[in-house]
Order: structure tokens, then C-alpha cells, then sequence
């Protein structure tokens, strides 16, 4: 075979580029650190309980078995109420946000507005100074009433001041020429803003959307404040109260045979579950996070 | 930015057909301007509306600080308390306790995040010009946990830490140590919270990173590369040099923040563990565990409010540090 030589020194480059080389093996570790806690999680939801007592959690399920996923989906009452709860959470809440925050956005992106100036800065100082933690617990419990009623896990997210800024610089960066056209032909505000803002802004819209969706789903801070009945508590209140409950179940039950529920597997197995909405998100709308991390500052 | 010249020229030469002469201009269009300005005020109101609910409301409840709250009284009408919750508060020692724990593990935090974020953002864009897809992959990768909650965080911590199942703990007996109680060790927790933190959070800033190198004009490289300089040199001499400006803003942004700790950090991944509080206790899980397990109204208030009071001056300090730098980067 003639050929043979010829991709030998074709292998062989010139010079071999170390640093590079380098950089891409510290950078394929780190990436593999990074992602390790979801595959020993993904993993110990696949093993079996015995397993996990021999072993302990490890990369690769001894045993594989979605022995767990059946378990939890035999009795799934409790967190199919809570993905409904989280699921109304987060589209009410964030089509909510989206709409209020716009509204506002654009009024302050009107350079006419003679409000711009005040209410710019009532947004800004509400990012600057919070009363914190005890004022608005007493305030929405004791006045607002608002313990365990849905609606307090939506409305305390609603507006964040620094979304509306966002917006707001993106809508000045749309074209003005287009909205005074818009005027001259006799649009009012509302219809420049709904068939001309709006349609021009999807990128804007669609990054503090995702972001916002984010917020709501991943909240379980608002939970552990307001709600305490637990056909009110959506999926990340869910995972907490198992995650401190059924720890302490299992650590007092050396003697009697509550051993026998798979404890360790089945709480992998609903972290699993929780989450798998959110990784599977992930890949579409990554760009979206990048871009609202990569957006400019907030100035006009 | 689009040139905001365009304006005049829309309005100096409008479409003809468009002038209505009979109509009595001045009044319609006075009646224009208020009917769009009223219109834009109840655009906005809504928002405005929750914005003093749940942001001015509170900020009139710092009073509960000076107060001896009574649930059956309201805030007004508990009896005033003068400055006994902030004497009960500083006189327990609490206050410096949770202060330093605060700010200790912030600036820890912050010194992790800034090194591990601009070691990784330099290597990517070493590797990203030959190689995008895998420059991506491994981006994507270090993003990835920046879409968890931290109770979905807790259960990833707990799956190395736990005593009796966790990864560490059987390799540590694996290699013939003995297993740790970790969750009762506080000595370890500013390590482990850090790594924790900086692994949740340092995607964000590679991110921001990378995207203010790749904003550098090539020119510099072109010229440093024929002038010989190695691609260390254009690193040390051009990049970081170039990104130094960023780096000052961002760490007086995250300075100015040193007073407000990651709830979710110190509450979920603890998992809340008392014996870890004497070095996981911040002022925030300080107030929460004040308010609701010992329902001391007044005295968590009174954290809260120094909380929030210390972390106004630094905000306003910190931005009027950045505005002398970059205007444009100051938040006002």
C-alpha cells in the first residue's frame, strides 16, 4: 500500500498548536464540571434504592431502573397540581408583565410625555431602595389579605423596574419616523403602540419574556412566604418541602419499615421532572438569555 | 441609534393632503396633546399602580422599625419603640455576626466570579474563530445552571454532599478517609458556597465578557500580530487592557450590592442547617428567620431597614464612582 505514508504526514502538522490545544481541554473539563450535577442527579433518579444505599448517588445508575418515575407517576396527584399552579404562574404572570410593563415602557419612551422626566425616576428609585423583607410580608398579609390566594405569587413580580428600563431604551431605539407617520395619519397612542411598537419590538419582547417566564417558574421565595396549603404550591415549593421533609421522614425511620419507600430515587426522580421543562427550554432560547445579558445600558 | 434628524423632517414637510386648513389649529391641536397625554398617563398606570404597592408601600413599613409591632394595632397604631430594636439588635451581637458573614462571602464571591469568569471568556475567544461550534457547546455548558432555582440547586449539592449517599463522601471512603458530616461543618461552607455560587452564576459573566472582547477592533491584532506579538502578548497587551474598564465598573456594581446576600444561596443549599450559621448566616436569612420563626416584627425590621439603608448609600457611592469614569454606564 503506496498510499500509507501519505496520511501519516498528513497527521503530522507543522508546528502543533499547544496553547490552543490547552485551552480547549481546560475548557472541555470545565464544560463537563459545569454539567456533572445534572447527570449524578439524572442518574440516581435511574437507580435503584438499593443501589444508592450500596453505593451512593455515581454518575452511571447501578442498577437502572425507572422503578422512581413509576412510583412518582402511581400516585401523581400532587405534582400534577403542582405543574398546573407553576404553569398558570408562569404564562398569566408573564403575558401580565409583558403587558403592563410595555404600557409603561412606552410612555416613557415618548419624548412628548410630559410625566417622562418623574416617572422615569419613581421606576429607577424603586430598583434603588426596597423597605425589604418585613414591610411588604406585613403589608400583604395583614392588609392585602393575600395569604394563599393565587394571585400573590403572580402580582409582587409583575412590574421589575429594571425590564421596564430595558424596554423602554429599546423603544427609543425603534426609528421615530415610523411612529410620527404613524401619527400624522391619525393613529392614537394607544394603536401606534399596539400595531406599531409592539410588532417592531419581538426581539425586546421576547427576551424579557423568557426572562420573566423564567422568574416565575423558578420561584418558590413568594411560596415559602405566602402559601401554606399545599393544592397551592407550585412546583419549586413542592421540591423544598420534599428536599426538608422527606429527609427528616427517613432519617427517623431506622426501625420500622418506612426504609422500604424508595426515598432517595423518587426525590432525584421529581428534581428530574421539575426541571426537565426548564433544560429543554434551554437550547431554544438560549440566544434570547444571551442577548438580554449582551443588551446595552439604559441610557437614552 | 437612529438619527433623531429624521424628526424635523417629517414634521417640516408633511404630505399635503394631510394640512386641514378650515379646522381651528391651535385648539385641536392643544386637545391632541392632552388627549395623548392622558392616554399615555393610563397606559402607564397600571404598572405604576403595582410599582407603589409593592415597592413605595414598603419603603413607608421602615417605620415598623421604630415601632412595637401588634398584629391587632396595625402598623400606626403600635406604640412607638423608639431605637430599642436597633439596640437589642447591635447589643446581641447579631448585627456584626450576619454583617461580616455578608460581606465576607460577597467579596469572596465576587473575586471568584471576576477570575473564573475572565479566565474562561479569555480561553473562548482563543478558541472561538477555529473552532465556533465547540466555542458554543462549551458555552452553552457553563450557562447551562444559570436556569436553575436554587432549591433545584440544593438537591444537586445534596446528591455530592449528603452523609450517607453522597458522592464525596463514598469516594472519600472509597480511598479509605473517614465520610464528613457536612452539613454540620460550617468551616467548609465559604468554600463550598462559593464554588456553588460562582458555578451557578459565572456563566453570566463569561457571556458579558466575551461579548466586550469580540467588541474590540481587530485592527489592534492586525497591528500587534504584524509588529510579531504572540497571541500571550495580544492577550496581556491588548484584551485585558481593553476590558479593564468593564471589569472596574462591573466590580463597583457588584460592590455596591455587598449588603444584600443570595437568600436562595445561604436558605436552600445550607439547607437551612443551624449548625452550619456560623458562617452561612447573612442578614437576609437573618430577617427571614427573625420574622417568621421568632415572629420578632420589630427587630427584623430594624435589620432590614440597616440592610437596606447601607446598601442605599453604597448604590448611590457606587454610581457616582462609575458616572466620573463612563457616564454612560451609570445607572443615573
Amino acid at each position: 500500500m503506496a498510499t500509507d505514508i501519505r496520511p501519516v504526514r498528513r497527521a503530522t502538522p507543522a508546528r502543533p498548536d499547544w496553547p490552543r490545544l490547552v485551552a480547549h481541554v481546560l475548557l472541555a473539563l470545565c464544560a463537563v464540571a459545569f454539567v456533572a450535577p445534572l447527570l449524578l442527579v439524572l442518574s440516581a433518579s435511574f437507580s435503584s434504592e438499593h443501589a444508592i444505599d450500596q453505593h451512593g448517588y455515581s454518575f452511571l445508575p447501578h442498577g437502572f431502573t425507572t422503578f422512581a418515575y413509576r412510583y412518582v407517576i402511581g400516585d401523581p396527584t400532587q405534582i400534577i397540581q403542582a405543574y398546573g399552579i407553576s404553569i398558570f404562574v408562569t404564562v398569566v404572570g408573564t403575558v401580565a408583565s409583558l403587558l403592563v410593563m410595555s404600557m409603561l415602557a412606552y410612555t416613557l419612551a415618548r419624548r412628548e410625555y410630559v410625566l417622562r422626566a418623574p416617572l422615569a425616576f419613581y421606576v429607577l428609585f424603586a430598583m434603588l431602595f426596597n423597605g425589604g423583607l418585613v414591610p411588604s410580608y406585613i403589608f400583604i398579609t395583614q392588609y392585602l389579605h393575600l395569604r394563599n390566594n393565587l394571585m400573590v405569587l403572580i402580582l409582587p413580580y409583575l412590574v421589575s423596574p429594571w425590564f421596564v428600563l430595558l424596554l423602554r431604551t429599546y423603544f427609543l431605539s425603534l426609528p421615530v419616523d415610523i411612529m410620527d407617520a404613524a401619527r400624522v395619519d391619525g393613529a392614537g397612542e394607544l394603536r401606534t403602540f399596539f400595531q406599531i411598537v409592539l410588532p417592531l419590538s419581538t426581539p425586546a419582547l421576547a427576551t424579557v419574556g423568557l426572562l420573566t417566564a423564567l422568574i416565575y417558574w423558578n420561584d418558590w421565595w413568594l411560596g415559602l412566604l405566602y402559601i401554606d396549603k399545599s393544592d397551592l404550591s407550585p412546583v419549586q415549593l413542592l421540591l423544598y418541602h420534599i428536599i426538608s421533609n422527606i429527609n427528616f421522614a427517613a432519617s427517623n425511620s431506622q426501625t420500622d419499615n418506612l426504609a422500604s419507600v424508595p426515598v432517595q430515587s423518587v426525590r432525584m426522580a421529581i428534581a428530574v421532572l421539575a426541571i426537565g421543562p426548564i433544560v429543554a427550554a434551554f437550547f431554544f432560547v438560549q440566544r434570547y438569555f444571551v442577548r438580554g445579558i449582551t443588551i446595552g445600558g439604559l441610557k437614552d | 441609534m437612529p438619527a433623531p434628524t429624521a424628526v424635523t423632517e417629517v414634521a417640516e414637510s408633511p404630505p399635503p393632503e394631510l394640512v386641514t386648513p378650515h379646522r381651528p389649529k391651535t385648539v385641536s391641536r392643544r386637545q391632541a396633546r392632552l388627549r395623548s397625554t392622558l392616554t399615555l398617563f393610563l397606559m402607564g398606570l397600571p404598572a405604576l399602580v403595582l410599582l407603589f404597592v409593592f415597592s413605595y408601600v414598603p419603603m413607608v413599613g421602615v417605620v415598623l422599625a421604630f415601632k412595637d409591632y401588634r398584629p391587632a394595632r396595625g402598623v400606626f397604631g403600635s406604640a412607638w419603640a423608639g431605637l430599642e430594636n436597633f439596640k437589642f439588635l447591635f447589643s446581641s451581637g447579631d448585627a456584626w455576626h450576619i454583617t461580616f458573614n455578608t460581606v465576607f462571602m460577597n467579596a469572596l464571591i465576587i473575586a471568584a466570579n471576576l477570575l473564573v469568569s475572565l479566565t474562561l471568556a479569555l480561553l473562548l475567544n482563543e478558541v472561538r474563530d477555529r473552532s465556533p461550534r465547540l466555542a458554543k457547546v462549551y458555552q452553552s455548558a457553563v450557562f447551562l445552571p444559570f436556569v436553575f432555582s436554587w432549591v433545584v440547586v440544593s438537591y444537586f449539592v445534596l446528591a455530592f454532599l449528603d452523609a450517607d449517599h453522597g458522592l464525596v463522601n463514598h469516594a472519600l471512603t472509597g480511598v479509605g478517609m473517614q465520610p464528613i458530616d457536612w452539613y454540620s461543618r460550617s468551616g467548609f461552607w465559604p468554600l463550598i458556597l462559593t464554588i456553588v455560587a460562582v458555578w451557578k452564576g459565572v456563566g453570566f459573566w463569561v457571556i458579558a465578557y466575551l461579548a466586550a472582547i469580540i467588541a474590540i477592533n481587530p485592527e489592534y491584532y492586525e497591528a500587534a500580530s504584524m509588529d510579531g506579538a504572540g497571541r500571550w502578548q495580544q492577550m496581556r497587551r491588548i484584551t485585558l487592557p481593553m476590558l479593564v474598564p468593564l471589569i472596574i465598573i462591573n466590580l463597583l456594581l457588584s460592590v455596591s450590592h455587598i449588603f444584600h446576600a443570595d437568600f436562595g444561596l445561604f436558605f436552600q443549599v445550607t439547607r437551612n442547617s443551624t449548625l452550619l450559621y456560623p458562617t452561612t448566616d447573612v442578614i437576609d436569612t437573618y430577617v427571614y428567620r427573625s420574622l417568621t420563626s421568632l415572629g420578632d416584627v420589630g427587630m427584623s425590621a430594624a435589620a432590614g431597614l440597616y440592610q437596606a439603608f447601607v446598601g442605599f448609600v453604597l448604590v448611590v457611592l457606587a454610581n457616582w464612582l462609575v458616572r466620573r469614569r463612563d457616564p454612560q454606564k451609570a445607572l443615573f
